[in-house]
């Protein structure tokens, strides 16, 4: 599984930070995207909503609390993933660099995923 | 077990697990099934006689007691995927076939990106040096519980994550050969600075590399470079005092090895190279001339300071150009480096401005880097320093 850590990279979820990026990297961005799902070995995950729209539950002494934003700094949260059928860990480090995330502010988390 | 039979099996470790990982697909069981065959060759040998083809004897025995323990185990014949097939496991071998080399395989997997810089040193020594665990673990001055799960956390990264067994492609094999080298480079650096056998290892680490790619002019400069300085190890210290290049007893170094690095420089010349550890192979033959061609090395530490960055290699070169164009030269280039904390930078102030007769601009710049030494050895021998300076020393601040 490749999650997609955004971090500080624009994306189309912050406007004003999409606005900044020149017509031309804003379709870099799609086009790279394009690319990856158009790979055989990718099945397509899901984009999340910002960080600031999460809510964190726990459950302590049966009660169930909650707060107000993502478990970890709102920076490091998940923004998506996918998940990636890879002959080895080189192949899937390879398809990590070509997301955007991965070159303008954000960092890929590449992990297996657990066969039963 | 007797001392030369206890260096053939150090000889063969690697080359024997190398090959079993190729078999089985499975660190762990390759490295049972390695340990097992060593086990009966140290019993059947002395009285058998060593076998004409060791390598070959150990590799098939271990290949054997695998299949054996696989066929026994089904969950165990589940993890080993490659001899699902059961033609491959039906193929008997002796000690006559050829097996093929894959300590290249092994050493890159070693030292993928994937895993720690500890986990790929200590990786390393133990797959490919056949240190075991206990003596990892005193070269690194770290209990050996720590460094048993080290091992075993870097294994399970290897194979959990789907690190391929392989050299790497065209495409990733300079950065990945790059790392290599640095951890072999970094395991010498260990050695060099007192633990004399990890210097012995990190050596016949560079060796099997240079055996198993020979045209690769970085791989013979670090060779070349790891021979040249350890050369001088007998003369480095004198009881427990650091003994500087310049004071050295020349009889103390090893001229035969001196020899030998510079024949292997030769090759990587001779291959075109010109990279940082040929350089600085370049650099460790010229140290080994008397008199020192200071101009060449300064011209050289000029281009290792092009190709790398390195506000180090700037300091070296000021202590070169110092000697061909005087200290003032030389302090005009340390006083640009940024390298604050660098105790060495401080070091050599001082030297600058005691050539310079600039003393208590000296005695500033070694009190510096006192505070910031951490070696007994070198400490000492900036207090002999800061002694020889004319006058008293400041009153401890």
């Amino acid at each position: 599984m490749l999650l997609i850590h955004q971090g500080t990279t624009p994306t189309p979820n912050s406007p004003e930070d999409w606005a900044r990026l020149s017509q031309d990297e804003q379709n870099a961005v799609y086009g790279a995207y394009q690319k990856i799902n158009e790979n055989p070995g990718v099945t397509a995950g899901l984009g999340l909503a910002p960080p600031e729209t999460a809510t964190t539950v726990r459950v302590q002494d049966g009660r169930t609390l909650t707060t107000d934003g993502p478990f970890v700094e709102t920076k490091e949260a998940l923004g998506g993933y996918l998940i990636f059928e890879a002959d080895d860990l080189d192949a899937a480090i390879e398809l990590a660099a070509s997301i955007p995330a991965a070159s303008m502010g954000g960092a890929i988390e590449v992990r297996p995923v657990v066969e039963w | 077990m007797v001392a030369p039979l206890e260096q053939a099996f150090r000889d063969q470790w690697g080359r024997v697990l190398a090959t079993l990982i190729g078999f089985l697909g499975d660190f762990d069981l390759a490295e049972e099934a390695a340990q097992e065959a060593f086990a009966i060759a140290a019993r059947r040998w002395p009285v058998d006689g060593t076998p004409a083809n060791p390598g070959a004897w150990l590799i098939a025995t271990g290949r054997n007691r695998a299949i054996d323990r696989i066929r026994r185990d089904r969950t165990l014949a589940a993890k080993t995927r490659r001899l699902q097939a059961p033609e491959a496991a039906e193929v008997e071998m002796d000690d006559t076939t050829i097996f093929p080399d894959e300590r290249l395989e092994l050493l890159f997997t070693c030292c993928h990106p994937a895993l720690a810089t500890d986990a790929q040193v200590a990786l390393t020594l133990r797959a490919l040096g056949g240190l075991t665990t206990a003596e990892i673990a005193r070269a690194f001055l770290v209990p050996e519980p720590t460094m048993a799960q080290r091992l075993v956390r870097a294994k399970r990264k290897i194979a959990a994550a789907g690190i391929p067994f392989r050299v790497p492609p065209a495409h990733l094999l300079p950065e990945r050969l790059d790392a290599v080298l640095a951890i072999v480079y970094l395991i010498f650096n260990e050695g060099y600075a007192g633990r004399g056998d990890l210097a012995a290892e990190a050596i016949r680490l560079g060796r099997a590399l240079a055996e198993l790619m020979p045209d690769e002019p970085e791989v013979q400069g670090l060779l070349a470079l790891m021979l040249l300085l350890d050369a001088r190890r007998e003369a480095r210290f004198r009881g427990d005092d650091l003994v500087l290049l310049d004071d050295q007893d020349h009889a103390l170094w090893d001229a035969v090895q001196i020899e030998d690095g510079r024949s292997v420089l030769d090759r990587a010349l001779a291959l075109h190279g010109h990279g940082p550890y040929v350089v600085q192979a370049a650099i460790a033959s010229l140290h080994a001339d008397r008199p020192r061609d200071w101009p060449q090395i300064a011209v050289l530490y000029g281009e290792l300071s092009r190709q790398t960055g390195s506000p180090v290699v700037e300091l070296n070169r000021a202590v070169a150009v110092a000697e061909v164009e005087g200290p003032s030269a030389g302090l005009a280039i340390v006083d640009r480096i940024d390298l604050g904390d660098y105790r060495y930078l401080h070091s050599t102030r001082g030297e600058m401005l005691r050539r310079l007769g600039r003393t208590d601009e000296a005695r500033s710049s070694y009190v510096r880097a006192l505070e910031l030494v951490h070696d007994d050895a070198e400490r000492r021998l900036l207090e002999r320093k800061l002694a020889e300076l004319d006058g008293p020393a400041p009153e401890a601040g």
